[in-house]
Parts: C-alpha cells; sequence; structure tokens
C-alpha cells in the first residue's frame, strides 16, 4: 500500500508496510502513483514524458530548478525499480500472521494507571474522568490497596523489567502522601525483584509545592502538567470549585517544575475544543510567553452534544493549525530553538517494531487501570463502566474472556482500517474511543482518524525537512 | 538531478523477527491519554 501526498513543498511518499519513506521531485512522484494505479511501465514513462520532457521544475522553496532530460525520466524509473528491489516501495503485507501470534503470547502486565484519587481540587467542565469521580466512584486510595497494585504489577510482570506506573486521577496531588509512599515501597523491592520502575505523574499543577517537585524530579521519569494554553482559554474550563481560573496559580508552579527538572521528560499537556481551534496560539503561547519546550495538545474527548465538542466543521481549521504548526517547528529547529509536539515526535530509525505497530497500547492485556479501591478497569477511559470491569489487584483478571477480546483488539481486528495508510501508526487506534463513538472496542472514531492521519502526514514532513538539511549541509561540507 | 531521497527507516521485515520484547513505553503513559499513538514511542533494544 502506497500513501502519496504533499506538504510544504514536499512531494512525500509512504511505503505503508515497509513503513518506507521517500521524498521525490514531481516526476518520481508522479511515476509511483502512475505505477500504483496500475499502468505498466510504458504507459507510465509514456505519460511522465508527455508531462515533464523539457519542463522546468521547482524545488521545495517554489524556485526555479533543473529542466527534465530523457535522461532524467530514465533514472527515476531505475530508482523506482532498485526501491522495489530492496522492498521499499510496493511491498506487500506480510504481518497478518503476526497478528496471530499475539494471540498465542502469555499476557503479562506492565503498566498501571493508579487511580489514586477519585477527586479533584479543579472542577474542569471538560472532564472525560467527571473531576474524577469516574461515574460516582469517589474516595482516595490506601498505602495497602496501592502496595498491593504494585505487587500484582510486579507478579503478572513476567520477565519485563521496565514497568510503567502512572498516579492519575481526579487530581493524584490530592493524596500525595500516599504516591510518596507507594514510590518508596517500589524502591525497596525494584532490585530484588529485577524491576525497573518508572513513575509518571499527571497534575493539574494547584498542589505543586517545593516538597512535590523535588519528589517529581528525583522519583518521576514523566511528568504530565496539564495546562490549556493561554489564560482565557485554561480558564474557560480549568477552574476551582468556585469557578476561579487557575492559570494564574499553576503557571508559576510549573514553570518552577521545568526549571529544576534538570532536561529529565515532561510535557506541558493541553486540551483544545471546539472554542479554541486556533490552538497553534495557545502551543506558541505556552513555547515563547512561558518558556516550556516539550508540549502536547490533545482534542477534547467530548459527547458530539456538548458545546465544547469538536464539530465537523472544524476539521479544515484543525488540519491547517497542524501545518502551521509543522511549518512553524521546521522554522524553530533551523533558528536552533526547537520545541516538541508530542504527535509530530516520530522515531522512523529506532521506532516500534512490528509487533508494537499492531498491537498498540495495550490496554486490557499488558495495560490496566486500577481504581481506588483496587478494581481492575482495561484503561483509565474505562473506569466506572461496570461492563469493563475486569477484576481486583486481589484476585487478579478474573475476566478472562475480556481480556482476550482486548488482547485481540488489534488493527487487523478492525475492518474499518483495512485499507487505511497510517495503520501502522496508530495500531488501529484507540479502544475506549472507539467504544465510546460506536459501542464497540473494535470500531473506530474515525474523527480522531482524520485528525490522526494529518498529524501523521505533519510529522513526516518535519523528517522529511530535516533530512534534506542534512543533505544540504552535507553537500556544503563537501564544497 | 536527484529524483527520489529515501529517508532512513527501520526494516520493518527485520523487526518481525528481532522484535516483540515488549520493554517500549506503553503509549498512554506518556503524554496524551485520549489517542493511541505508538509511532512516537522508542524501541528499548539497540537496533
Amino acid at each position: 500500500m502506497i500513501h502519496q501526498y504533499k506538504l510544504n513543498g514536499y512531494n512525500i511518499v509512504l511505503d505503508v508496510y515497509s513503513a518506507s519513506v521517500h521524498v521525490t521531485d514531481d516526476v518520481a512522484y508522479d511515476a509511483i502513483a502512475l505505477l500504483d494505479a496500475g499502468r505498466t511501465r510504458e504507459e507510465a514513462r509514456s505519460e511522465i514524458a508527455r508531462k515533464y520532457l523539457g519542463v522546468q521544475l521547482n524545488d521545495t522553496d517554489g524556485n526555479p530548478g533543473e529542466t527534465v532530460t530523457q535522461e532524467d525520466i530514465d533514472d527515476t524509473f531505475r530508482d523506482i525499480d532498485e526501491l522495489i528491489q530492496d522492498e521499499k516501495l510496493f511491498t506487500e503485507d506480510v504481518f497478518q500472521d503476526k497478528a496471530l501470534d499475539l494471540k498465542k503470547r502469555g499476557t503479562v502486565v506492565k503498566a498501571l494507571c493508579l487511580l489514586v484519587a477519585h477527586t479533584c481540587n479543579l472542577n474542569c467542565s471538560y472532564c472525560f474522568a467527571s473531576q474524577g469521580k469516574f461515574d460516582n466512584k469517589t474516595g482516595l486510595m490506601s498505602f495497602e490497596t496501592g502496595k498491593r497494585a504494585l505487587d500484582f504489577l510486579v507478579e503478572n510482570s513476567g520477565f519485563r523489567k521496565n514497568l510503567e506506573v502512572d498516579f492519575f486521577g481526579g487530581e493524584p496531588l490530592v493524596n500525595f502522601d500516599v504516591c510518596k509512599q507507594l514510590v518508596a515501597y517500589a524502591r525497596s523491592i525494584e532490585k530484588e525483584k529485577n524491576k525497573n520502575f518508572r513513575f509518571t505523574l499527571t497534575t493539574n499543577g494547584v498542589n505543586l509545592t517545593d516538597e512535590v517537585i523535588e519528589w517529581a524530579n528525583k522519583e518521576c521519569y514523566n511528568v504530565v502538567l496539564s495546562l490549556d494554553g493561554r489564560k482565557e482559554v485554561n480558564d474557560r474550563f480549568r477552574v476551582d470549585k468556585a469557578g476561579n481560573g487557575s492559570y494564574d496559580k499553576i503557571v508559576p508552579n510549573f514553570q518552577k517544575l521545568v526549571k529544576s527538572r534538570g532536561g529529565r521528560g515532561y510535557y506541558m499537556r493541553g486540551t483544545f475544543t471546539h472554542y479554541n481551534t486556533d490552538f497553534t496560539k495557545d502551543i506558541f503561547h505556552m513555547a515563547d510567553d512561558l518558556g516550556f519546550d516539550e508540549l502536547s495538545m490533545e482534542p477534547v474527548v467530548a459527547d458530539p452534544s456538548s458545546p465544547s465538542a469538536l464539530t465537523k466543521e472544524d476539521l479544515p481549521v484543525i488540519f491547517e493549525q497542524y501545518e502551521i504548526l509543522a511549518k512553524d517547528m521546521i522554522r524553530r529547529e533551523r533558528a536552533g530553538h526547537p520545541i516538541t509536539f508530542y504527535h509530530y515526535m516520530i522515531n522512523l530509525e529506532h521506532g516500534p517494531c512490528i509487533y508494537k505497530r499492531i498491537s498498540g497500547c495495550g490496554s486490557g492485556t499488558e495495560y490496566m487501570a486500577v481504581t481506588a479501591q483496587g478494581d481492575l478497569y482495561p484503561c483509565h477511559q474505562f473506569v466506572g463502566d461496570e461492563t469493563y470491569k475486569m477484576g481486583d489487584i486481589w484476585n487478579g483478571v478474573t475476566n478472562t474472556e475480556l481480556r482476550d477480546e482486548f488482547k485481540l483488539c488489534n488493527v487487523y481486528a478492525r475492518h474499518d482500517c483495512d485499507n487505511c495508510w497510517a495503520r501502522l501508526y496508530c495500531s488501529g487506534g484507540c479502544a475506549a474511543n472507539a467504544y465510546h463513538a460506536t459501542g464497540d472496542i473494535h470500531g473506530t472514531y474515525e474523527y480522531g482518524c482524520e485528525i490522526f492521519r494529518k498529524r501523521i502526514e505533519c510529522a513526516l514532513m518535519i523528517k522529511a525537512a530535516e533530512a534534506e538539511d542534512a543533505a544540504q549541509r552535507q553537500a556544503a561540507a563537501q564544497g | 538531478m536527484k529524483h527520489i531521497m529515501t529517508l532512513n527507516t527501520r526494516d520493518m521485515a527485520a523487526s518481525a523477527k528481532d522484535g516483540g520484547c515488549g520493554e517500549c513505553q506503553t503509549s498512554c503513559q506518556s503524554a496524551c491519554k485520549t489517542s493511541c499513538g505508538i509511532a512516537n514511542q522508542n524501541c528499548e533494544k539497540n537496533n
């Protein structure tokens, strides 16, 4: 399967099953398209000659370039044939059987989302967790429950060394003492158990005291800091119980944490809604006005009837915003002041293997959410839906039928994805989004898919720009 | 005139043989919590 698109002056060809990415001139771009459409070599060659022979092409900046000769056309088809021979173009799907291998794999648990506080000190109306109450289950996780959750994780992790635990809620810092005790407990057993715990803290920033900051920077592999961007945007939803905006309180806390983080991982994580489809302004505000450089901005997860929900009419605007962001990130990189955007981080050389690309996030199998009461759910987004209760941390996964359903819920189980070029970048998408959109974890959340595909196109375009810049630097160095 | 520049990418077919250790990060643990993006995950092996 081939996906071709033009963006920011780059002609990009993605060979889906080899995951090869090619940046081409117009001649090669059209030649590949003709072959993909089923033309023979001779038909394609004739059409290309008719269209391009003697024509002056533009470079990626739109400046006049070289004139196409017959030799260029011959070279182009030779290059295409070499790529086919090297299995980097027009490759077939040979991975379907790997999905069956996944079925046979033993199930180990390697990541838990601990809902240490089913309550929150903010009252954000768009919160998918209903301010942490997750459909009426309130309460704080006790140390004993959390400790048992960590033991459950170790006991069920097999030979996996890296274990991930996310302190989530609600607002986890409402129950900071337990978070602290749980980390201390994990550190006390990890050597003996031959495990490496990686903790993540997801916080709204209200309770980020100096003590918390010191702890988070010492113990947490990653911190996710919730901020929606501009003050007026953040304070539209992210308000306290009295309705006061949180921006003025949380921003200095976040800045203090990041400043003292010493380069360890963090994300400023915002949510955009129908009210701020111009969300690049929020990203740039966080980068330029507040000094953050690790950024993430997510489309709101909301019932379509909610006024904050994104609409079909918003999509072209959102696409344009992603392009603006991608182009600006190239500019920043070239200026020596790069920023990171979570969805544009794409590791082409040392990224996920085919098993990861097929199986996805591991919800319900490798990854589960634990409520304050110790119940297990496939992930944080299923918490509160009794149909999806999998068991508890004392008795383990008792609903094995549900676990098996999730185990098989991979990209090949979603037939909506059969002809999608992005299928090995999202693994078929989020099961929770699919469930909420279609009532079936094997469905697809098409609105999210459209956004996802646009982001991958932008991310690959940034890679194309980086490769072009590197090639130009190399050429300049060689004189 | 260079017609095609191929970016360096991981060999997917080879990864079917040497991949699958499962040590990489669970995607939802990193930042978004609301979608499934695996492309930005790093492989924990030196491939």
